[in-house]
């Protein structure tokens, strides 16, 4: 059973509040330091990624962000849109040689999928899978709950 | 947090102070600004991120938006930050070879790339 279960709108507001939620949650289960600015970034990401499509396919339906602290701190974040889109790792610098991605609503240049690389970046630890069932993505991110690591990865 | 912007001109340059977040939510804020800075004929940039608290990829995206539209012009955009939380995410991104990051205003404005 997850610790805190939390479903948002696909708005921008909203990609904030998962953010702040979520580094709220990681503090009290004695996270600290680095990890929290992986963890605020890391869930922003996921996030924004999921409202971005969420906003093109589904924007009436909710995003959901789990967050578990048993042994290691555990996000995952589930969007409803078709299985698989923008999941791909997109070069970083691709986008200043104007490649055919999907651009970005809000920046017009960086192609959607960007977050998947900038979290990959981030996180040790992350699965980007279909969901279990129905439409949608599952991005799975952890971080060990280690007391006096300020900022704790591990590599699998 | 919200996003704060000032603008104010030294010599060729015009300084772009930012305060706060730069997400998803106040993006779209930060690349008005620049695009009415490029628009009105300023092309050489200075983006003051020292009291920025957090960016994500939207915000890096704005950036990037930025440069290539002074550079359209023979412009320039360079950054100030010497945060390590934010300097980390460039890093990640490999936009560190992309943008000229400086570690104050002055060494910007001194600098001759």
């Amino acid at each position: 059973m997850p610790t805190v279960r939390l479903q948002i709108s696909p708005t921008p507001a909203q990609v904030r509040t998962a953010r702040l939620v979520a580094a709220a949650v990681a503090r009290r289960s004695g996270l600290a330091g680095g990890a929290l600015d992986e963890i605020r970034l890391a869930v922003g990401e996921a996030c924004s990624r999921a409202a971005g499509l969420h906003q093109e396919y589904a924007p009436s339906d909710l995003i959901t962000v789990l967050l578990e602290d048993e042994g290691e701190f555990v996000v995952t974040v589930r969007d409803c849109a078709p299985t698989g889109m923008h999941t791909e790792h997109i070069d970083p610098l691709a986008f200043l040689t104007d490649v055919g991605n999907a651009q970005h609503p809000v920046t017009g240049v960086i192609p959607s999928g960007f977050g998947i690389a900038v979290i990959d970046g981030l996180v040790d630890d992350l699965e980007v899978v279909p969901a279990d069932s129905g439409p949608g993505t599952v991005v799975r991110m952890s971080w060990p709950l280690t007391t006096g690591v300020e900022c704790g990865r591990t590599r699998r | 947090m919200d996003l704060s912007l000032s603008t104010r001109t030294e010599g060729a340059h015009t300084i772009v102070a930012i305060g706060g977040e730069i997400d998803v939510y106040t993006a779209p804020k930060l690349r008005e600004q620049l695009i009415d800075l490029v628009s009105n004929g300023s092309h050489h940039l200075i983006v003051d991120m020292e009291a920025v608290e957090f960016l994500d990829s939207t915000g890096l995206g704005v950036l990037v938006g930025g440069l290539k539209r002074v550079r359209a012009h023979d412009g320039s955009l360079r950054l100030v930050c010497s945060q390590e939380r934010i300097l980390k995410i460039f890093r990640i991104t490999g936009l560190t070879k992309v943008f000229s990051i400086y570690a104050s205003v002055d060494e910007a404005m001194a600098a001759t790339d």
